[in-house]
Order: structure tokens, then sequence, then C-alpha cells
């Protein structure tokens, strides 16, 4: 039987674009794309991409759907999915989606995901590398009324049921959770794959499925915000580190002990 | 008059942590603020004199939600409407994110999380918090008629406001069925002070090339009474555990000392330290970030630089 995955995904700036290179516009509050710099998949949600391509290496037959809702997508970000080894990549695209606040965006997963079809997992990354809000994924388990657990590092089908790690502070939870579930995934799963060439050439060859708001039977007037942005800036740092120089970089090492102890640091 | 209920949790003793102390702080700091703290079992001793109206325990919720947190959202749920405050503060730890998110969702509220500042505009309230890594910040205002805030640990100091607060038992009588179950919890063994409670820190990052340095930084964090905490490139290449993260999706920390090995200060990582008394550098780029946010700094080797230092610093702790 088909276990079908539908992992969520975000397009955001590359988060290691340079500090230099980080600009914002504040007359329009929006970050300025960096020259030369595209944009990518949110790295968490690629990491949601390998924790079910794993299923798949383990041997189960695994259908994986990437959704993503938004506008201005750039294909060969978006594409990455595929070319990893996901099966379709569907969009929800509509200029409406520019800039609409988190709890806007689980309205319009929600409806998506009801409207493609049955499913038994939904995966999504630990947060975006944008607004760093880590609750979308947690939001839709609330909306569709699933069974959420967030942080996982180590995922296993069995049977109707799946076998779980989630991080905690200190270690990890042990967790058997049904089917359908909704989970957030993190990096301690392990780096995700590159695609190879085979994957890449079959990537280019998929086209998204694309569905407006209007398909989902949406319209603007539902996704008013409950968060207004009012200013986004860079703040400003006046720190001034004082170096430490001896004669040589053992020398530098102990009167930095000494410096420290004069401040009282230590 | 702005409603509030606090999420309190508590620290290893089972007392009222520092970040729902500091949590107090934020609320009181709001312009006619009627603050109520809800606590999970018993009051401990320290409820008993926080500045807050009234502590509300709730019994419902034990250590067999932990995690899963399903329990803890129904009851914090029915407390909310029952009680409707404008705002709900928990802080940004593991109950709090997971457990501020579902109920925002739940009572269809607004939600902010890792805030480092909460204020009154207007009629209303608005929220700063880090977006973009830490590289930007961003200023909210909350246009729905209840916000769910989490709070990052050291944006508010731990305040020594005391008050005498009532407390009351709230029951709603609802009884979630577990939707996962929790089987078992594999704890990495601990040696010395939390990384959060350190009064000195010392850290390592891919600069120091692999996972024996650690040992290192491990012997400098043992002479200072600290704890070794890591950057996430070190913990992805599996140097040292991810316990040892700090940062925005790591651990906070705000010691006194804050010692950087071999870590380029991405603001992701500052995030989880920026708040610490000092920040010392040690990296052999002149032109790394970490300069730029550190108090002290030596541009070198850490393999040179590191064993003077610590021999200073154990003849200064003899
Ligand atoms: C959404 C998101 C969340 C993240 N969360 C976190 C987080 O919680 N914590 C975190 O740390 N990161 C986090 N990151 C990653 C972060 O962006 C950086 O990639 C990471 O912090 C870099 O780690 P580093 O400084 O050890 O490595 P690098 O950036 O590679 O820096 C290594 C440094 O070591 C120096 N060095 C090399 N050799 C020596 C030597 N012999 N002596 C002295 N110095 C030397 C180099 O000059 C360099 O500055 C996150 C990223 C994203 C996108």
């Amino acid at each position: 039987m088909t276990v079908r995955i539908v992992v969520l995904a975000k397009q955001v700036p590359d988060p290691e674009t340079p500090p230099s290179q980080f600009k914002i516009d504040e007359s329009t509050n929006t970050v300025i794309p960096p020259n030369g710099v595209p944009p990518v998949v949110n790295g968490f949600d690629l990491n949601a991409v390998e924790a079910a391509l794993l299923l798949r290496d383990a041997g189960a037959d695994v259908e994986i759907t990437v959704l993503s809702v938004g506008s201005d997508f750039v294909m060969d970000a978006m594409k990455k999915p595929l070319a990893m080894g996901a099966d379709r990549l569907v969009l929800v695209d509509d200029s409406g989606l520019g800039n609409i606040d988190s709890a806007a965006t689980v309205k319009v997963l929600a409806a998506a995901i009801e409207k493609d079809g049955p499913y038994d997992l939904i995966l999504g990354g630990r947060q975006a590398s944008d607004w760093d809000q880590a609750h979308v994924t947690l939001g839709l388990a609330e909306v569709l009324g699933l069974p959420l657990v967030s942080l996982v590092q180590k995922l296993e089908l069995d049977g109707d049921s799946v076998s779980l790690q989630r991080v905690i502070p200190d270690g990890y939870q042990t967790i058997t959770a049904p089917v359908p579930s909704v989970l957030t995934i993190t990096n301690e799963l392990g780096e995700s794959r590159y695609p190879n060439l085979r994957g890449i050439m079959q990537a280019s060859r998929k086209k998204p499925e694309v569905f407006s708001l209007a398909d989902l039977g949406l319209s603007s007037d539902d996704l008013a915000p409950k968060l207004e942005l009012r200013k986004l800036y860079i703040p400003e740092s006046n720190k001034q580190v004082e170096l430490i120089e001896g004669e040589d970089e053992a020398d530098s090492g102990k009167k930095l002990a000494l410096r420290l102890r004069e401040e009282k640091l230590i | 008059m702005t409603s509030i209920l606090l999420v309190a949790e508590r620290d290893e003793q089972g007392e009222i942590s520092q970040s729902t102390v500091q949590a107090i702080a934020a609320a009181n700091g709001l312009v006619d603020s009627v603050v109520t703290a809800a606590i999970a079992g018993e009051a401990p001793a320290s409820a008993s004199a926080l500045a807050v109206e009234k502590v509300v325990t709730l019994s419902s919720i034990d250590d067999a939600d932990l995690g899963i947190y399903d329990q803890a959202t129904a009851e914090i749920s029915a407390l909310v409407e029952s009680t409707s405050p404008e705002v709900v503060i928990f802080s940004k730890s593991d109950f709090g994110s997971v457990v501020g998110a579902r109920l925002a969702f739940r009572s269809d509220s607004a939600f902010a999380a890792d805030c480092i500042e909460i204020s009154n505009a207007g009629d209303g309230v608005s929220v700063t918090r880090p977006v973009y890594g830490g590289s930007a910040l961003a200023e909210f205002d909350i246009v729905s008629s209840r916000a769910i805030i989490t709070l990052r640990a050291g944006a508010y100091e731990t305040n020594t406001e005391t008050g005498s607060p009532s407390i009351e038992a709230f029951e709603s009588g609802v009884n979630v069925e577990q939707t996962a179950s929790v089987t078992g919890t594999v704890a990495e063994a601990r040696e010395g002070v939390r990384l959060e409670d350190a009064n000195f820190v010392v850290s390592g990052g891919r600069g120091l090339g692999g996972p024996e340095p650690f040992s290192v930084l491990t012997d400098l964090a043992n002479a200072l009474g600290g704890a070794v905490g890591a950057s996430r490139a070190a913990c992805d290449a599996g140097w040292i555990d991810h316990s040892h993260q700090v940062g925005l999706t790591g651990k906070s920390v705000s010691p006194d000392v804050y010692i950087a090995v071999g870590i380029s200060g991405a603001s992701q990582h500052m995030a989880g330290c920026s708040s610490s008394r000092a920040i010392v550098a040690i990296n052999k780029d002149a032109d790394s970030n970490i300069f730029k946010e550190a108090r002290f700094g030596i541009v070198g080797d850490w393999e040179k630089v590191l064993p003077s230092f610590l021999a200073t610093v154990r003849e200064l702790k003899a």
C-alpha cells in the first residue's frame, strides 16, 4: 500500500547571504533580494524531504508530494526536492500570497491539502529561516485536527503507526504516533541529500501542478492578518571589540586571561 | 486594562523558572496590566511571592503529557476561554513553543514567537521579534482581539519585584486522550552545571576542525566552573551532541563570559548568546562577524592561543 506523504516547503532568501548583502527597504518593510544570490527552499523543509526519502530507502512504497504556498516562485529552487527524489510539486501560486501572515498561510495550506486528496503523513521543517515563527506546521495540525509531534529527528513506519525520535533539550524522546499525523522535522535528522544528475534530469521534465486561490475556494478576504508588520529594520550594533595582542599568539592567550581578571570577569 | 495570562514554568528544582520571572517583568511593563500566572501541578513555594494578582494551578497536566502536550493545550485553552485574557505569554521553551502555537490556532488568536519586547501601541499591543535569523528586527501590531506570545529568555531582566497573589485551582474537567504516546526518554549524561544556567560558557565551532579539540574546551570550562557549548556546524558534523548547540534553534545562554572559539558569529548563533555579559572571540579571521559582536578578541589560531589562556586561567583560579 502506498504511503502518501505531503511535505510542506517554503521558498526563502538564502540564509547564507553574507551580512553585508542583507538589506532592507524600510519604505516597504521588505528584504531587498541580494544580487546574484537566488532564493532557496528552506533548509529544514529539505530535512523533511529527506525524512520522506529515507522511508523510501528503507523499503516503503511512498509517494512524496511537495506543497508550497507563495508567489514569485523560482523554479530552479522549488524543483530541488523533485531532484532529490520527491514525486510531485504542488504550488499555490497567487500574487495575493506574497505577504500573508502565518495564520493565513495555514488556511491556504489546509485548503490545498483537502483539495489535493488523501494523505497519510504531513511533514514540515521545524521553522522557516525567514520569519522564524516555527508555527505553520503546528497550526496546520490544529486546523486539520490531526495528531502532532514536533522536532522529529528519526522516523520509521511501523504498520499503521510511526515510530519517532523527538529532540528535547537534553536528548530525545521515543514516541509512537498514529497515521495520519503531522510531524515537524529538525536538522538532527542528518544532512539532506544532494540531487544526482538523474534526479536533476527527471525534475527538469516534471511540471508543477498549480492552484490559484480561487481554485481553492478562497479569496483575499479569507486571508485577513492577525499581525501587521509595522517596521522591519537591521538593528544597529555599536559594539567595539578590544583586540588583545601579545608578542605571539601564546602571549595573547595569557594576556586575555589577565585582562578578563582585571575586569573581574573571571 | 490589559488582562494577561502568563503560563509559568519550573526550573530543575521545581520552583518558578527565571524565564517566567522575566516574563512577569514584561507583563508588568504594560500599561494597567492585570496578570494571572498559571502553573501545571501544585504551586511551588516561590509562587506565593510572584508579582502577579493571582496564581492558578492546573492539576490535570502532568509529566505523561510532556512532549506531546495534548492535555496542556486543552486545559490552557479552556482556561483562556473562561478568563478571556487579551495577551497570553509563554516562555520560548519546548513547552511554550508547542502549546503556544497550538493554543493560538485553537483560540483563533494572533501568535508571535520568540519576542524580545512587548509594548503598548495606542489601544493595542505590539511586539518586537528577531527575524531572518536575527539579521533583522520586526515590530508587529497585534490586530486580533487576543495575542499568544512566546518570550525569548534573557530579553527582560530577572525582576526581584514580589507580590502576594491569591492561589486558586482551575479544573476544566477536560481529559483528552493522548493522540501519540511517549514510550521512552534518552537523556545525554551531563557533568557539572547546566549549559543554560552556567556563568561561563566555552563554545566551539567549525574552526576546531574535529571532535578532539572539544576536550580542551571542556578543560577550560571545568577550570572556570562553566559548561561547553557549540555552533550548529560543530553539532551537525557530529563532533559534539546537539544538546550543546547554542543559538536560534539551540539553547539560549546568558553567562557572564561567553568564549567563542572557531565560531564565525552567524546571526543564528548570536541569537542564543548575545545577552551574555561579555563575549570573547578567538578566531583566526580578523574580518569574521564574531568580532563585531565581541567585547574582547584575539585574532589567532585557537591551537596556539588556548593552551596559554587555559594555563593562566588555572593559575588565577588557584
Ligand atoms: C534557520 C537556521 C537556524 C540556525 N540555527 C543555528 C543555531 O541555533 N546555532 C548555530 O550555531 N547556528 C545556527 N545556524 C547556522 C548558522 O547560520 C551558521 O551556519 C553556523 O553557526 C556556523 O557555524 P560556525 O561558526 O561554527 O562555522 P563557520 O561559519 O564555518 O565558522 C568557522 C570559523 O572558524 C574560524 N577558524 C577556522 N580555523 C580556525 C583556527 N585554527 N583558529 C581559530 N579560528 C578558526 C574561521 O575563521 C571561521 O570564522 C542556523 C541556520 C539557519 C538557516
